[in-house]
């Protein structure tokens, strides 16, 4: 039985689709497998941004706790998804919860760890940005439309 | 003067004229969601459905109202009735959310151009559906599964704006579970519960376990909807000539002759509703009010 090495599983990830090797090594060595079981906590509004997490398989509800309503899910990850942005937004502060729906397998990234990679080597720190601005983007949109409220009644 | 049942010069079930709805009884009539009604019509009354397609549109008539194009979320080739599903938007969709079984309603049918399921076949298959924009994918979903050898992966993505408005769900997941169908349902704003996936029907168009080269998709929903859909299905590498839009206008005389449902150079109720995308592409990005 062959166990796959962490360059090999993080080569799976379309996050870094395209990234050469040396960089993908370099990155690799601020990451570490993690599972999380069915409902397991993957991180609480408030605390420490200090990971973010590329999901490999299974699936995460981001949520907020709405006093009356309970926790309300906003979005749902799945495999091939990021998981968290505020590792590169000072204060690195969580700003929702996110639980996991299933057991859920992914890398997470030590934060510091690959913001100081990122700052002892601009051009990936670049190549970092232009992978992760483009989804924070998609879920502006995404939630521009939830906003929109595409499927309300028509006027008339 | 507004016609009357007894007024109407076709007799009841018979009219050949696509001007002259023929008079038939609602054979049921069963709530789905807050403001969304099916009403079911035995196909004997429409000459057992011969001609209707998924994707096609009928108009219902409620006698003192007004008329309104329905499409077809059922028909006799996938299930025991010819049906309608109906959301209450306006005067005349009101008043057929509100019969009963046993009464009367003007019916003029089947009209236009439904999905191209025949071409589908051989490939892969994407239907993606948003609110009501599901009621007309009903029937091509019931068409695929009985047709399942056919087709390579299918997957429905439906969207809606939370659990509670999703249509048909138990029929869904059967029916995906049993013919191998990928489903993923969506709703915008789920409340604790909920085990679908939240979030907008673009979104989640990256988990469609499909090959983008060989797929099809046959997209149902609000415009905006389908138009940020269209671009993410681009963005997979579906090509436009493979995606096909159902597009909804306010349609009258559903022959092609009074301009109503005017479409740049097509009329909707005849050259649709559904349209290849790759033909209707520059039309879409017209803003209308």
């Amino acid at each position: 039985m062959s166990i796959k090495g962490l360059d090999s599983i993080l080569r799976e990830h379309p996050f870094v689709a395209g990234l050469d090797d040396d960089s993908l090594a370099f990155i690799a060595g601020c990451a570490r497998n993690v599972v999380f079981d069915a409902d397991a906590r993957v991180f609480s509004e408030g605390g420490d941004a200090d990971h973010f997490y590329l999901i490999r398989e299974g699936g995460v509800a981001l949520e907020m706790f709405v006093p009356g309503r309970g926790e309300i899910t906003f979005l749902t990850l799945g495999a091939g998804d990021i998981l968290g942005s505020s590792w590169l937004v000072p204060p690195y502060r969580w700003t929702f919860d996110a639980r996991a729906v299933v057991r859920t397998r992914a890398l997470a990234f030590d934060a510091a760890c690959l913001r100081g990679k990122c700052e002892e080597d601009a051009r990936l720190g670049y190549d970092m940005m232009k992978r992760f601005v483009p989804v924070l983007a998609q879920r502006l949109q995404a939630a521009r439309l939830q906003l929109a409220d595409l499927y309300g009644a028509p006027a008339g | 003067m507004v016609p009357r049942p007894a007024d109407s010069a076709a007799p009841e079930g018979a009219s050949t004229d696509p001007w002259v709805p023929r008079v038939l009884a609602v054979a049921g009539a069963r709530d789905e969601t807050v403001g969304v009604r099916t009403l079911t019509i035995d196909p004997a009354a429409v000459d057992g459905g011969a001609g209707i397609a998924p994707g096609q549109f009928a108009m219902l008539y409620v006698f003192g109202v007004g008329e309104v194009p329905i499409s077809f979320s059922g028909t006799p080739d996938d299930g025991p009735a010819v049906a309608h599903t109906v959301r209450e938007v306006g005067p005349v969709t009101r008043a057929l959310c509100a019969l009963e079984a046993g009464e009367r309603i003007g019916w003029r049918g089947p009209f236009g151009r439904g999905w191209p399921l025949a071409e589908a076949e051989g490939g892969d298959l994407a239907l993606i559906a948003g609110g009501i924009g599901l009621a007309p994918l009903r029937p091509a979903l019931r068409a695929v599964k009985a047709r399942r050898d056919r087709f390579g992966r299918v997957a429905l993505l439906y969207g809606a704006r939370g659990p509670g408005d999703m249509l048909f769900l138990p029929e869904l997941r059967a029916a995906c579970a049993d013919a191998d169908i990928q489903l993923l349902l969506a709703a915008d704003h789920a409340e604790p519960g909920w085990t679908g996936e939240v979030g907008v029907v673009p979104a989640f168009l990256p988990r469609l376990k499909l090959d983008p080269a060989r797929t099809r998709a046959f997209v149902c929903g609000p415009e905006a909807m389908m138009r940020y859909t269209v671009l993410g299905l681009g963005d997979l590498g579906v090509g436009a000539d493979r995606i096909f839009v159902s597009m909804e206008r306010n349609m009258k005389c559903a022959v092609g002759l009074c301009g109503r449902c005017q479409f740049g150079g097509d009329f909707v109720c005849r050259d649709g509703p559904v349209f290849p995308f790759a033909d209707i592409a520059a039309r879409f990005a017209v803003r209308e009010r």
